[in-house]
């Protein structure tokens, strides 16, 4: 399996920054230039520390670079839409449509046929929507867009849960996690083992062109990965992980590093598929045990304390292990 | 049909919002003191030259390291690096071969034939220099600097005091001591060797000198009483490595077998220095490997050289072809204690390198100078004497006697004499609060292992006095460069600019770095959480 992203070695942060004043320019992030489309812009209501809101900026001005800013955004409810668009304000500096909660993909679907049948070539569509309106209410729509392969990169950021609304669960919460509807009581406090949906790997079972999972603690994967989606045409998915701060109870300050150990312990696996099958993984550059991950966390605290719940953490660090085994996580890197 | 309310608005009309407002704390971009920095006793801005030389930048990394000191190529070898033992990054994996680059840009220079900055203007000032070692060459290069007129008188044959004494060749070769001094000695500074200063009042007098430093180091053999038969058997260290200082490197006529008494450096440098003379060396040292003063890797080299150790002894008295040695035990505070048995070490010599004493004869008739219990001469912070005018550093001055700490000194006093000459005072800019190493974020810093410089093999180790320690090339030395983590300043990696969910963070360009857009910053501190070298400040707002 090869890596996902080119690693650039030994200039003192490699690609590991967001810039690095002695890469060459066109190795450096699109984030690293003053001239980014800042795609959705300052004075939106995000709560602090806000990873979608830093997550969907990260993505969108990757796909205006690509699209050399020809490109329409379709978004569905959710925190993304709610905190944008308080009527009469707007954060999107790009053509921007909201419609419902549970139809962002076939929205997108029509804008793209329109543009087709108008004969705009040039112009791209990119749908987007929370873990709420993608996982669950706008399912159908999407595994509709997905199934006719229309020309549409549809993007979720996923916070794991419904969180504009009050921190509800969603089939993207992880199991153990507390939310309003999966509260910490109980002989099984927390949301249950067993249910739930990994939507990257039923997207692959479409066998569309491009499927690929992202964080917001990986910039120069999450551009490469959104740049290689905005060169392919038909349906396309991206799965990003943005923590939320406010709904997961952990530091305002800490967004990138919780999405950090998601990934480093493998909790969150970063991989990119095509037409069904997984081509690229990024592998651990240093594992940590799940509980590093989950102690970051207050919607996990019911698993330290009052004592350890130590079988469930046990099946939370088989759910990594299972990742690294089927991801490939923890090869050896390809030395330069 | 007229258009919709909403589609008439502008884009990014939310910039009407000030979110600034929600803050309950602010980030500030702050500077810290790197610990290389502060552990460097000439007082070198290490990160500084560093950062230039990661951008390949060797001249102006060179001209920062010579703001401070004028030996980069002698520092790059001879300094213990404190630098290194301080240095973050041996936290992370190990820390950044800082002498190594040193030297490189060191030896560039010389190849290059760079030459220091030449003063502006001349003060119409004279300075006169007592001591013709590493304090005072740096202390006549920053004078000479600072336009004064500058004449080194020197008791000795030759330029360089300890550097030319004390550390031998294969450590140190002459010729960098000679290309460096040169750099000094065409900024016009005078010397006059083979001459012994008696009285300093007087020839400032006489000669119209309107300041003096006096850094005569401590060249006087500390002896230890030790029965013999014969005294032509026991020699000083600091005499036996100033002989081998003449022309060609002769061994002492003192046998096949030299025992040297001391655990320190010089003891070091002597052993290694008649095993280069086909001689047997065996060091006899009263405590345990740990415990001895001198460097482990100079005790390594040693033992791969094949120095003998005797540790845990102490040399009784000498016979006709041997030494009786006393066996010791370290007490439970670490100090050796005599057992009561004893043994004897063949051996035709005996070198002493049990330390150096100041001698104090030229100063001892100034008025108003004071010493201390061991000779040194007492100086205020301005390193001034008790007499005005005169100042004095190095090893004759109370601190740790190394080559780097006198350079240090000599650039001290070149400030402080330069202000009393101005009729002014200085006063030294006000120091950052430290980098330490729990502020980086040290995700960011790539793997990277440290470049190690090559040795000379060990057959020529044994028998000759070519430099041991290769240096690095180019490709390995940047590399090296860029090890460097910044510690406490902002190296623009863009990370703030990038993180910021709030996009309140400006970029101004290379070399500007940011500043926060306060109107839109909501304070949520993932900027100081993300920044690699710890130079974001989160900072409570007055609510």
């Amino acid at each position: 399996m090869q890596e996902g992203t080119q690693r650039v070695k030994f200039y003192q942060t490699g690609t590991l920054t967001v810039g690095n004043r002695l890469l060459d320019v066109e190795l450096r992030t699109v984030q690293a230039t003053t001239d980014r489309s800042n795609a959705i812009t300052s004075g939106h209501r995000a709560c602090q520390g806000c990873g979608e809101a830093l997550g969907a900026r990260y993505a969108l001005d990757a796909a205006m670079r690509a699209s050399n800013g020809n490109m329409i955004a379709v978004n569905a409810t959710g925190c993304l839409e709610v905190f944008s668009t308080p009527y009469p304000e707007t954060s999107w500096t790009l053509p921007w449509l909201h419609s419902l909660f549970g139809n962002a993909a076939a929205v997108a679907s029509g804008v793209a046929a329109a543009l087709r049948t108008q004969g705009r070539h040039d112009i791209r569509v990119v749908a987007q929507g929370g873990d709420g309106g993608t996982t669950d209410i706008g399912f159908a729509c999407l595994s509709g867009m997905f199934e006719r392969n229309d020309d549409v990169l549809y993007i979720c950021y996923d916070n794991q849960g419904y969180m504009n609304t009050g921190v509800q669960r969603s089939s993207a919460t992880p199991p153990t996690a507390r939310t309003a509807t999966t509260p910490a009581i109980g002989g099984e406090p927390g949301n249950i083992f067993g249910t739930g949906k990994d939507v990257p790997r039923i997207a692959m079972a479409h066998e569309i062109p491009y499927v690929a999972t992202a964080s917001v603690a990986d910039l120069h994967d999450l551009e490469a990965k959104v740049t290689k989606a905005m060169s392919m045409h038909g349906a396309r998915y991206i799965h990003v992980f943005v923590p939320c701060p406010l709904g997961w109870g952990a530091p305002t300050n800490s967004t990138i590093r919780v999405a950090r150990l998601a990934s480093e312990s493998a909790l969150f696996p970063l991989f990119e598929a095509e037409h069904g099958e997984v081509i690229a993984s990024s592998p651990i550059r240093k594992q940590v045990p799940v509980e590093d991950y989950l102690k970051t966390q207050n919607r996990f605290a019911h698993l330290f304390k009052p004592e350890r719940d130590e079988e469930r953490i046990a099946v939370l660090q088989q759910m990594a292990d299972r990742n690294i085994k089927r991801y490939d996580l923890l090869r050896e890197e390809v030395k330069a | 049909m007229s258009a919709q309310f909403a589609s008439t608005l502008e884009v990014g009309t939310s910039l009407k919002n000030h979110t600034g407002s929600w803050r309950t704390e602010r980030p500030v971009y702050v500077d810290r003191l790197p610990p290389c920095n502060n552990a460097c006793p000439a007082g070198e801005n290490t990160q500084g030259w560093l950062y230039q030389a990661e951008e390949g930048n060797y001249r102006a990394a060179w001209e920062e390291i010579m703001e401070n000191n004028p030996f980069p190529a002698i520092m790059g070898r001879a300094c213990y690096h404190p630098c290194e033992s301080s240095c973050n990054r041996a936290s992370l994996d190990s820390a950044v071969n800082i002498h190594a680059v040193e030297r490189f840009l060191g030896d560039r220079a010389i190849e290059m034939k760079w030459s220091a900055k030449t003063p502006a203007s001349k003060s119409g000032k004279r300075v006169l220099v007592v001591g013709a070692g590493p304090s005072g060459l740096s202390a006549a290069y920053h004078l000479a600097r600072f336009g004064h007129d500058v004449t080194i008188v020197e008791a000795g044959p030759a330029i360089g005091g300890m550097m030319r004494f004390g550390i031998p060749a294969y450590r140190l070769p002459r010729n960098v001591i000679d290309a460096e001094v040169k750099r000094i000695l065409d900024l016009g500074v005078k010397v006059r060797l083979n001459e012994k200063v008696e009285d300093i009042p007087a020839m400032m007098g006489s000669e119209g000198f309107d300041a003096c430093f006096v850094a005569i180091g401590a060249h006087l053999a500390k002896r230890v009483n030790i029965p013999a038969p014969d005294a032509g058997r026991i020699l000083d260290a600091i005499g036996l490595l100033r002989d081998l200082e003449s022309e060609v490197p002769t061994a002492p006529q003192i046998g096949r077998r030299v025992i040297v008494y001391g655990g320190g450096n010089t003891a070091l440098d002597v052993a290694r220095s008649v095993k280069r003379l086909g001689q047997e060396a065996i060091i006899v040292y009263r405590r345990t490997r740990e415990k001895m003063p001198a460097h482990d890797f100079e005790v390594q080299e040693a033992l791969e050289e094949g120095v003998q150790f005797h540790w845990l002894r102490t040399v009784t008295h000498m016979t006709g072809e041997s030494i009786t040695v006393e066996k010791m035990a370290l007490d439970k505070d670490g100090y050796p204690q005599p057992t009561g048995e004893f043994e004897t070490i063949e051996g035709d010599a005996l070198v002493l390198a049990v330390g150096q004493n100041v001698d104090t004869h030229v100063l001892d008739s100034i008025p108003g100078v004071e010493h201390d219990k061991d000779g040194v001469v007492k100086v205020n912070p301005s390193m001034m004497t008790g007499h005005p005018g005169v100042f004095a550093g190095g090893d004759m001055v109370p601190s740790e006697r190394t080559i780097t700490v006198a350079i240090g000194h000599g650039k001290k006093a070149a400030r402080n004499i330069d202000a009393y000459l101005r009729g002014t005072e200085y006063v030294p800019s006000p120091k950052h609060a430290l980098a330490t190493a729990e502020r980086l974020n040290t995700w960011y810093y790539s793997d990277a292992d440290k470049q190690v410089q090559p040795m000379l093999d060990d057959l020529r180790r044994r028998n000759t006095f070519d430099e041991v320690v290769g240096g690095l090339d180019e490709s390995n030395a940047l590399f090296e460069a860029r090890r460097c983590m910044s510690c406490g300043n902002c190296f623009e990696c863009d990370n703030c600019f990038g993180v910021c969910p709030d996009n309140a963070v400006i970029k101004l360009g290379p070399g500007n770095r940011f500043q926060f857009n306060y109107d839109y910053c909501k304070g949520c501190g993932v900027c100081a959480a993300e920044c690699p070298c710890g130079a974001i400040e989160m900072v409570a707002e007055e609510i």
